[in-house]
């Protein structure tokens, strides 16, 4: 176009001058009065586009090369601004991207919003699984589902020609892939036939699984497999895509198969997952289910602890999964949001402090006929380039940012894998950093444009100075303010994580190693197989070099183990009911498994030898239940009944700690230990937990060989030491806290460049001022202190203001703390301190600059 | 040299229009016909010739192309579009309009003065 333009004009002259000479001109003069007729080549050329409406374009690549070479010409500026904008843009993506795909993005199935989980609400947990007996009367009474699963974990041993492999799976209703909305890729889904008492043995395989062990045959269908030593037929492949949120690990279903005669169908050990018929809400579900609770039927007796008396909870799937990680995602989000705030706050402090370096440039600009709007223009398109540049650098750290994100995240966080800077995140960042370029850019603007025509030319600058200081020393009010609110909360989760650990667990964690031992195969359906197993595996063990001391039990404190619940019936209280009243832990262990966890014998004796399979029913009971049931009294030698009305009565023979079972945060510790071998079935899994002499984590492998030296079949799994699942019982908080913490310490020290820099512009700026102050004989303390007050004076402001929005802000951080009012005083003293000495550090520097002013030299100056 | 009068404000427009709807002509051409027809009366100030022919192609009233001239040099030839035409027609019906009604204001007010 433009050389198209070009061109025209050139051929316009040159038939001119043609013309010209040809009326008899001098070919010099012909071409210089052609020139002049057409007149100013540049005039014309910019009427030109501004005729075609081009004119905007040109402009705006005219300020981008400008803008462009003003960051050049102030490497240290751009540097700092960019790199502190791509901090706070790549913070904000990535969390913004982690909790998008977690809480917002709907979960991979279709009508998502339908899929629905359903608990059973217990007297101390609103969250208690399901139990087969309620699966059913639901199934049959309820009218507000299209499909209704229950579930249960699964992990098979697979056999065959390759090496034998213990596979995580579930065991699922038949409708439990309706209920999701995927039906399997490959084959047919379990229908109603299939999920019966002694029905057929199927199983559907995960994409990956099929891939992996079979290669992606797709004559599996109709093959059999050998899991557990049984011949399961292959009837179906899920889809590749098929994400099951409700057990990401499981590669392989088979129908559940539930018989009512078995003496399970009453323990709460099952989850329920439900489809709502097209227009049925959430709400009308829960009052539904609520009704059927309220509403037994004789069709439908219920024993007492499952009796339904607080009816149920019923969430969407998405609800359900998120809902533990939810608000330590939300205040992180809140967190990294106001890191940004301060990023951009201390960008504008630069872009101001810039522009009054810059003043005479605007002014000289606005002399030369430069519209305001123009101006404005123009300093938009630097803040934007420089915006656009952070949010570029900002995206590497982003895509760094969700890594770190995925790598620290507690292991409840639901749904890892789809975290990743997809569209959606890509549109927030690019809007997130046009937002920031405008704010930069404006805030500045307009004082300097309205500043430039009367004061910049004049060169009076100092004079005008103080309009900046105070948009200046606002916005530093402003980022000690927001740096206070991050630190508090920080603060109040360091608190609680402190706390949270001072909880004692109720057993020695130190030096204790667990692994859970799995039975597998048909050999073990005779409970004095499984027994027996244990016992030589425990035997093993404890002659391993460096054991101190070993027992197995059924369910491992912190472990996430929640199956076990019974109701005790204590016979000092007639009128509960015969099948009990208190929902209690049950812990199967062998004999000296109180020992070697180390939770202490309050009363009485401990389990051992002499409490055997046929020997009089023993067992040992927590403090808590204790402590309620007997005030006052000896527990030892009463007597107490759990378990199926043929049980006898069991003798209380001791009393022990309380344990944290299900974390550290929660003190449900009503408990009731007895001899694996005295109970009435089998657990085909077991925990062993190892006391160890010294490091426990280095026995791993001696122990296993010394189990599979009694039977090399067995399947051991989920190692680990009882001090790292501590830890993990506290995983959210801490990484709420690690993030807490990293954002404080950014926000702190980019509040501490904010004092730093409004204070070395303006002792700069005062330099005359206190010259003259020291030439009339302020001493050196007293020009110090000068400083040091005004800096310290902002941060007072700040933090006043920052601790009322901390109080405001520690409402959304109750449900994380841990032992702490969100008012403790600690954490807020302690960051006061804290922020109260880094910006005393922070005005010290300029201070001391001003304090060695020579006043000769400064007034010579003037 | 006789005197030029100014061009009002306005009538490039239709003026170039006109010059361009005897058939295709570069812009050196419509300068020259515009100064000949015109006699040397009325100013054509060059400099916003371009500017006024790249207004009215930008507005689809004109078209151009690249050809070759007699003289064999290559040049931008700006023709008529339908669009340009009708705006021709429009236009000069109303500049006939005012002109009339303006020589009657005139005569009248002669007529008065008498």
């Amino acid at each position: 176009m433009e050389e198209q333009l070009e061109k025209e004009l050139r051929f316009h002259i040159e038939q001119h001058t043609a013309d010209l000479i040809a009326h008899g001109y001098d070919p010099t003069e012909a071409r210089r009065q052609a020139r002049l007729a057409l007149g100013g080549p540049e005039q014309v050329r910019e009427s030109c586009r501004d005729a075609r409406g081009t004119r905007w374009l040109l402009d705006l690549w005219q300020d981008l090369r400008y803008a462009l070479r003003t960051l050049r010409q102030k490497p240290g500026f751009t540097s700092v601004s960019v790199l502190t904008l791509a901090l706070g843009i790549g913070a904000s993506t990535a969390i913004f991207s982690a909790v998008n795909s977690i809480l917002f993005e709907p979960l991979p199935y279709p009508h998502a919003g339908r899929v629905t989980m359903i608990w059973d609400h217990g007297a101390d947990n609103p969250r208690l699984e399901g139990t087969f007996g309620t699966y059913r009367e639901l199934l049959a009474r309820s009218r507000s589902f299209e499909a209704l699963a229950a579930m249960k974990a699964w992990q098979p041993t697979m056999t065959g020609p390759a090496e034998p492999e213990r596979l995580d799976g579930q065991c699922v209703s038949a409708s439990y892939f309706r209920a999701l909305g995927v039906p399997p890729a490959l084959g047919r889904d379990f229908d109603s036939s299939d999920d019966r008492p002694n029905g057929p043995k199927v199983a559907i395989l995960s994409n990956g699984l099929w891939r992996r062990r079979f290669g992606g045959d797709r004559t599996i269908l109709g093959r059999q497999v050998k899991l557990d030593g049984d011949a399961y037929t292959v009837i179906g492949v899920m889809p590749g895509a098929f994400e099951n949120v409700l057990s990401p690990s499981a590669e392989l279903w088979s129908p559940l198969q539930y018989d009512m005669s078995e003496g399970r169908a009453w323990g709460h050990h099952l989850r329920v997952v439900a489809r709502l018929r097209p227009g049925v809400g959430t709400d009308q579900a829960r009052r539904e289910l609520d009704t059927i609770a309220h509403a037994p039927v004789a069709e439908f007796p219920r024993p007492p602890w499952a009796a339904l008396k607080l009816g149920f909870l019923v969430n969407s799937l998405q609800d359900d999964v998120t809902r533990s990680v939810r608000p330590a995602l939300l205040a992180v989000l809140g967190a990294v949001m106001l890191v940004l705030t301060i990023a951009c706050v201390n960008v504008t402090n630069l872009v101001l402090a810039r522009g009054a370096q810059r003043r005479g440039e605007f002014a000289m600009r606005a002399a030369l006929g430069a519209g305001r709007l123009r101006m404005i223009r123009q300093l938009l398109t630097e803040s934007l380039l420089l915006a656009a540049l952070g949010g570029a650098c900002g995206m590497a750290v982003a895509q760094f940012g969700v890594r770190a994100f995925v790598a620290l995240s507690p292991p409840e966080l639901p749904r890892l894998g789809a975290i990743g800077l997809d569209g959606a995140v890509f549109a927030f960042g690019v809007g997130l950093t046009t937002l920031i370029g405008l704010v930069v850019g404006l805030i500045p603007a307009l004082p300097a444009s309205r500043h430039a025509l009367h004061a910049g030319l004049l060169q009076s600058s100092r004079r005008t100075a103080g309009g900046h200081q105070l948009t200046r020393r606002t916005l530093v009010v402003a980022e000690v303010a927001l740096a206070l609110v991050l630190l508090v909360s920080a603060g109040l989760l360091l608190r609680s994580l402190q706390l949270l650990f001072a909880v004692a667990p109720g057993f020695d964690a130190s030096h204790l190693l667990a692994m859970q031992v799995q039975t597998s195969g048909h050999r073990f359906d005779d409970d004095g197989t499984a027994y027996r197993f244990f016992a030589d595996a425990l035997e093993a063990v404890r002659r391993v070099p460096g054991v101190a001391a070993a027992g197995f039990t059924s369910q491992l404190p912190l472990s996430g183990d929640q199956f076990g619940i019974y109701g005790l019936h204590f016979e000092s209280n007639p009128n509960d009911h015969p099948q009990g009243d208190e929902p209690s832990f049950r812990y199967a262990v062998t004999p000296g498994y109180v020992e070697a966890m180390g939770i202490p014998l309050r009363r009485g004796r401990l389990l051992d030898a002499r409490d055997a399979r046929g020997a009089p029913l023993a067992v040992l009971i927590s403090e808590s239940l204790a402590r309620r049931k007997f005030p006052g009294q000896d527990p030892i030698g009463r007597r107490v009944h759990f378990g199926p009305p043929s049980l006898p009565w069991a003798t209380i023979v001791g009393e022990v700690g309380d344990v944290r079972q299900t974390s550290l945060a929660v003190g449900d510790a009503d408990a009731f230990y007895m001899t694996a071998t005295q109970g009435w079935f089998a657990d085909n899994a077991m925990s062993l937990v190892v006391r160890a002499r010294g490091d426990a984590a280095a026995l791993t492998q001696p122990i296993k060989q010394a189990i599979w030296a009694v039977d090399k079949d067995q399947p051991i799994v989920r190692v680990t030491t009882m001090d790292g699942l501590v830890a993990a019982s506290a995983a959210e908080r801490r990484f709420a806290l690690i993030l807490f913490e990293a954002f404080g310490i950014v926000a702190l020290a980019l509040a501490a460049t904010g004092i730093y820099g409004v204070l070395s512009g303006s002792v700069t700026e005062r330099m005359r001022e206190i010259g003259v102050r020291s030439a009339l004989g302020a001493s050196r303390g007293d020009i110090l202190a000068l400083v040091v007050r005004q800096g310290m004076a902002l941060t007072g402001i700040g933090a006043a203001i920052g601790l009322g929005g901390a109080v405001a802000a520690s409402h959304a951080l109750v449900t994380l703390l841990f032992g702490v009012s969100r008012l403790d005083p600690i954490a807020y003293f302690g960051v006061i301190a804290l922020l109260a000495g880094v910006s005393a550090i922070a005005c010290w520097v300029p201070a001391w600059r001003a304090a060695r002013v020579d006043p000769s030299i400064t007034l010579r100056a003037e | 040299m006789t005197a030029k009068s100014d061009l009002p404000q306005g009538t490039l427009d239709l003026l170039i229009l006109q010059v361009v709807a005897l058939g295709p002509v570069h812009g050196y051409a419509i300068a020259q016909r515009l100064q000949q027809v015109s006699r040397d009366v009325v100013q054509v100030p060059q400099g916003s010739l371009y500017p006024a022919l790249h207004r009215l192609e930008n507005r689809g009233l004109l078209a151009a192309d690249w050809n070759e001239t007699e003289t064999g040099r290559e040049a931008k030839f700006y023709r008529l579009t339908r669009k340009g035409r009708a705006q021709l027609e429009t236009e000069a019906a109303s500049w006939q309009r005012l002109t009339e009604a303006v020589g009657l204001i005139l005569k009248l007010s002669e007529g008065g003065a008498k």
